[in-house]
């Protein structure tokens, strides 16, 4: 009997120190089954980021470089203007990309750099223990926001999706979820166009992921799935905002 | 007959298989795997159709499908 689904080959067949029900793990596999269908893997070079998504260079089966927080699009336009062949995404999370690099992912965006960002939004700092993030929502209590986010203080979670897409320099940016099968789905095909802008070097592209963090936002695996179709959805409004080429 | 095989020392029993299953067809087991998880099984074997959906959802990439 034939076999439908396996481990795409650009992911290492090891066990990943995610927790139980983090959509890290899935979010892995849908850019590495992109990669495996663009047949880039022997050119990709991926920038991982500070966080959990940091253990990227043993997940993949490709060539990284580790970047310092949040620096991880400067890093990436410096490989991809050295190596101009290559296939250069970066892989970050909510922390590092909206918070200590914002000034990094807005500037690369605006100069139109030929990579590709995957930004996993799980509302906190995952790996640094649950702080609070500009993506955190309103009222979600997290180990700096005990009586949970305060809009008058703290302001409203910031849609990057969005945020980028008014940029001139931005090709093609989306953002997905993979709490169903339907959204998955639909977030394999996103994944896949972004990565169809670089490889035929039409221009910066950005795949917003949601994801769940069952350990930080102190909820089963389930519970924090549910909330990902439910809560973060709701403000984070699932949908292509841009698409230059409508690859 | 379409089939899923399960790698029980990959699975961390958060259980988005068992929602994924149009048919309902994976539950968790009651043992303890190596991580100390309470790892999926495949209840019914039998009206599995091979969709792939349980695979698909897996965030640990531990669910082979064969159809």
């Amino acid at each position: 009997m034939p076999q439908i689904f396996k481990r795409p080959t650009s992911l290492k067949d090891v066990q990943t120190h995610f927790c139980s029900g983090c959509h890290h793990g899935t979010i892995h596999r849908l850019v590495a089954e992109a990669m495996d269908e663009f047949g880039v893997q022997g050119r990709a070079i991926g920038i991982a980021s500070v966080g959990c998504s940091v253990f990227l260079y043993s997940y993949f089966d490709i060539d990284v470089v580790e970047a310092p927080h949040g620096r991880a699009p400067a890093v990436a336009t410096g490989v991809k203007r050295a190596r101009p062949g290559s296939f250069v995404f970066t892989y970050q999370g909510d922390g590092d990309l909206a918070a200590i690099g914002t000034s990094e992912i807005i500037h690369a965006a605006n100069r139109g750099e030929d990579i590709t960002v995957i930004f996993v939004n799980n509302t906190t700092y995952g790996m640094t223990g649950g702080q609070m993030a500009p993506t955190t929502m309103v009222g979600q209590r997290t180990s700096t926001s005990p009586y949970g986010r305060m809009k008058e203080k703290d302001g409203a979670p910031l849609r990057m999706a969005e945020l980028l897409a008014q940029l001139e320099g931005v090709s093609f940016s989306a953002r997905v979820a993979v709490n169903s099968p339907r959204n998955l789905m639909d977030a394999k095909k996103q994944i896949k166009t972004a990565f169809r802008y670089q490889v035929e070097g039409k221009g910066f592209s950005f795949i917003e992921a949601l994801s769940a963090c069952p350990t930080n936002w102190g909820m089963k695996p389930l519970q924090a799935n549910e909330r990902v179709g439910t809560e973060l959805c709701d403000y984070f409004r699932l949908g292509v905002y841009k698409n230059i080429m409508e690859l | 007959m379409p089939r899923i095989l399960i790698e029980e020392t990959r699975c961390k029993g958060c259980g988005l298989c068992t929602i994924a299953c149009p048919r309902n067809l994976i539950i968790l087991s009651e043992r303890i795997n190596n991580q100390g998880y309470t790892p999926a099984q495949f209840a019914n074997d039998e009206k599995c159709s091979g969709c792939a959906l349980c695979a698909e959802m897996c965030p640990d990439v531990a669910i082979e499908v064969y159809r």
